[in-house]
C-alpha cells in the first residue's frame, strides 16, 4: 500500500515538474502563443464532444449501478444463509440500483439522437454548432457522475438493509425509505440532462 | 472511502454470514430457560431449540460437562475454519492473528504437561484446536526456551515474538508463565500494530478491544504476581504496551504493591468489585467489559472486527453454558445467574 502511494506521488510530480518545465520553455523563448487553449478548444469538433458525452453517459451510470448491485448482492448473499427470509424482499434494493444504469441508457438514447450532420460555412452557425457540442458533453458527464454517486449510495444503503433485515425485519421497511431518497439523486441528474 | 466501496468485493459475503451467526447467539430468553433446568438432559433439550440444533444428538446418555464443553468448542472452531478458508487477504491474516493466542496456549499447554511427566498422547488431545500447527507434537523434546526457538518455533508464526525469552534458564513451572507472558505481550503489540497499519474502521475498532486487552492483562499480572517472587522490574517486561495505560499507568502498576495500589486506575471497573463471594469478583467486571466492547463492533460495517467480536463473544457464551451446567450438575444453584449476559 504504501509503495502504491509512493509510486503515485511521484508520477504525479514528474508530470507537474514536466509541465512546469514544457511552460517555462515556451514563456522564454517568446513563444507563447503556441500555448493556445482557444486553438485546442476549436480543433476538437463538436460530434466529438457530443459523442464522448454519449460514452459518459452510459458508462459512468452503469459503473455506478455495478458497484452497488455487487455491494447489494453481496450481502443479501451473506446474510441470506442464516436469515433466508430476505432473499426475495431484498431484491427491491438491487431493482433500485439497476434503475440507475436504465437512467444513463435512456439519457444515451436521447444524446445520440440529437446528433445531426451539419455542413455550413457561416460562422454563427458553427458557433451554434459548437454550442451544441458543449451542451451534449455536459449533459451526459451531468447524468454520467449523477448516476455514478447515486449507484454506489444505493448499493452502500442497500447492503445495510439486507444485514439489519437479517437481524430484525421491521427495518427492512424503513431503511427502503433511505435507499428512495438516494435514487431521488439519480433522477436529479436525469432531469437536468433532459433539460440540456 | 475505499473501506466503504471495495471492501464488499472480498468480504462482504463472509460478513453477512458472521452477522448470521451472531443473530444465533443466545438471548436472555433463552439464558432463562437454562437457568431453570434440572438436568443436563433438560439443557441438552433447550439448547436443541435454539441455533445449537442437535449438536449434543449423538452423545450418549449420561451427558456430562465435559461433553459439552467439548462438543461447543468443536461448534466454534467449525465456523471459524469455514470462515478462515474462504477468506481473501487481508482478513486471512487478520483470522490468522486471533488463532496466534491460541497457539501460545498450546505451547505453554505442552511444556506444562511435559514438566510434569505427562505423555504426549494425553496433551494433544487438550491442546485448543484453532491453535494447532505442525510442529505441535515436537514441543515435547525441548529441555531449554533455546532448544525450543531453534527447533520446533522457528517456523511457526510465532518466531519472533520468541526473542524476548530465549535465556538460558531451564524450563520450570515458574518461568513457563513468564514465557506464555512474554509471548503474548509481543503477539498483542503486533496485532496491534497490525490492526493500525490497516487503517479505517477496523482499525477504530480493533485498536480500542485490544487496548482494553492489554490493560485487562496488565491488571492480572500485577494483582496475580503479588505473593510470587516476581520483582517490579520483571512483571514491567510483562505488560502490553499497547493499552491506554501506557506509559503513565503502567509506571504506576510497577510501583503497585497491592490491591488498593492498583485501584487507582479504571475507577469505575473496580466499584462494586469486592473479593468477597456475593459480589462479582473483578474478573467478571473485565468479562462484562469486554462483551459491551465486543457488542459494539457490530454496530459498524465493512470492517474485519467483527470477526474478532464474534468469536470472543461466542467464546464467552461456551464459557456462559458451561458455568450453567456445572451449577445444574453439582446441584449448587445459588449462583448460578452470575453468568455474563450478552444481549440486554
Amino acid at each position: 500500500m504504501v509503495s502504491q502511494s509512493n509510486i503515485c506521488l511521484t508520477l504525479f510530480s514528474a508530470a507537474i515538474a514536466l509541465f512546469i518545465y514544457v511552460g517555462l520553455t515556451y514563456m522564454l523563448t517568446n513563444q507563447g502563443y503556441r500555448f493556445d487553449v482557444g486553438w485546442f478548444l476549436m480543433a476538437i469538433s463538436p460530434y466529438q464532444w457530443a459523442l464522448t458525452g454519449v460514452a459518459l453517459a452510459i458508462s459512468l451510470s452503469v459503473s455506478g449501478a455495478a458497484l452497488g448491485i455487487f455491494a447489494t448482492g453481496v450481502s443479501i448473499l451473506g446474510g441470506g444463509v442464516k436469515a433466508p427470509r430476505i432473499r426475495t424482499k431484498n431484491l427491491i434494493s438491487i431493482i433500485m440500483c439497476e434503475a440507475v444504469a436504465i437512467y444513463g441508457l435512456i439519457m444515451g438514447i436521447v444524446i445520440s439522437n440529437s446528433i445531426a450532420n451539419y455542413s455550413t460555412n457561416d460562422p454563427t452557425l458553427i458557433a451554434h454548432k459548437y454550442r451544441a457540442g458543449y451542451k451534449l458533453f455536459g449533459a451526459g458527464l451531468t447524468v454520467g457522475l449523477c448516476n455514478l454517486f447515486c449507484g454506489v449510495c444505493v448499493g452502500l444503503v442497500g447492503s445495510s438493509a439486507a444485514l439489519a433485515d437479517a437481524q430484525n425485519s421491521s427495518l427492512f421497511v424503513r431503511i427502503l425509505i433511505i435507499e428512495i431518497f438516494g435514487s431521488a439523486i439519480g433522477l436529479f441528474g436525469l432531469i437536468v440532462s433532459i433539460l440540456q | 472511502m475505499k473501506d466503504d466501496l471495495f471492501f464488499n468485493i472480498d468480504h462482504g459475503y463472509l460478513e453477512g454470514l458472521c452477522r448470521g451467526f451472531k443473530s444465533g447467539i443466545l438471548k436472555a430468553p433463552d439464558y432463562h430457560n437454562l437457568v431453570q433446568c434440572e438436568t443436563l438432559e433438560d439443557l441438552r433439550l433447550h439448547l436443541h431449540s435454539t441455533d445449537y440444533g442437535s449438536f449434543l444428538a449423538n452423545e450418549a446418555s449420561p451427558l456430562t460437562v465435559n461433553v459439552i464443553d467439548d462438543r461447543l468448542r468443536d461448534k466454534l472452531v467449525q465456523e471459524f475454519q469455514h470462515l478462515r478458508n474462504a477468506s481473501y487477504e487481508p482478513l486471512s491474516t487478520f483470522l490468522d492473528y486471533i488463532t496466534y493466542a491460541y497457539m501460545i496456549d498450546n505451547i505453554v499447554l505442552l511444556i506444562t504437561g511435559t514438566l510434569h511427566q505427562r505423555a504426549i498422547g494425553d496433551l494433544l488431545p487438550r491442546c485448543h484446536p484453532l491453535g494447532t500447527f505442525e510442529q505441535l507434537g515436537a514441543i515435547t523434546i525441548a529441555d531449554t526456551p533455546a532448544q525450543l526457538y531453534s527447533a520446533v518455533l522457528v517456523d511457526t508464526p510465532l518466531a519472533p515474538y520468541f526473542i524476548d525469552c530465549i535465556s538460558e534458564h531451564d524450563l520450570d513451572e515458574m518461568n513457563v508463565e513468564i514465557i506464555r507472558s512474554t509471548l503474548y505481550k509481543a503477539y498483542l503489540d503486533d496485532f496491534f500494530k497490525f490492526c493500525k497499519d490497516l487503517g479505517g474502521v477496523t482499525a477504530d475498532v480493533m485498536c480500542e478491544i485490544l487496548a482494553f486487552e492489554a490493560d485487562r492483562r496488565a491488571f492480572m499480572i500485577t494483582i496475580n504476581s503479588f505473593d510470587t517472587g516476581l520483582t517490579q522490574d520483571e512483571r514491567a517486561k510483562l505488560y502490553p504496551t499497547c493499552g491506554h495505560l501506557h506509559p503513565d499507568g503502567l509506571a504506576e502498576l510497577r510501583r503497585a504493591d497491592s490491591y488498593e495500589a492498583v485501584k487507582e486506575e479504571y475507577k469505575l471497573l473496580f466499584e462494586g468489585a469486592g473479593s468477597s463471594t456475593g459480589d462479582k469478583t473483578i474478573e467478571d467486571k473485565f468479562f462484562e467489559h469486554e462483551v459491551k466492547l465486543n457488542m459494539n463492533a457490530f454496530l459498524r460495517q465493512f470492517h474485519f472486527g467483527i470477526f474478532y467480536a464474534y468469536l470472543k463473544l461466542k467464546e464467552q457464551e461456551n464459557r456462559n453454558i458451561i458455568w450453567i451446567a456445572e451449577c445444574i450438575a453439582q446441584r449448587h444453584r445459588s449462583r448460578i445467574d452470575n453468568y455474563i449476559p450478552i444481549f440486554p
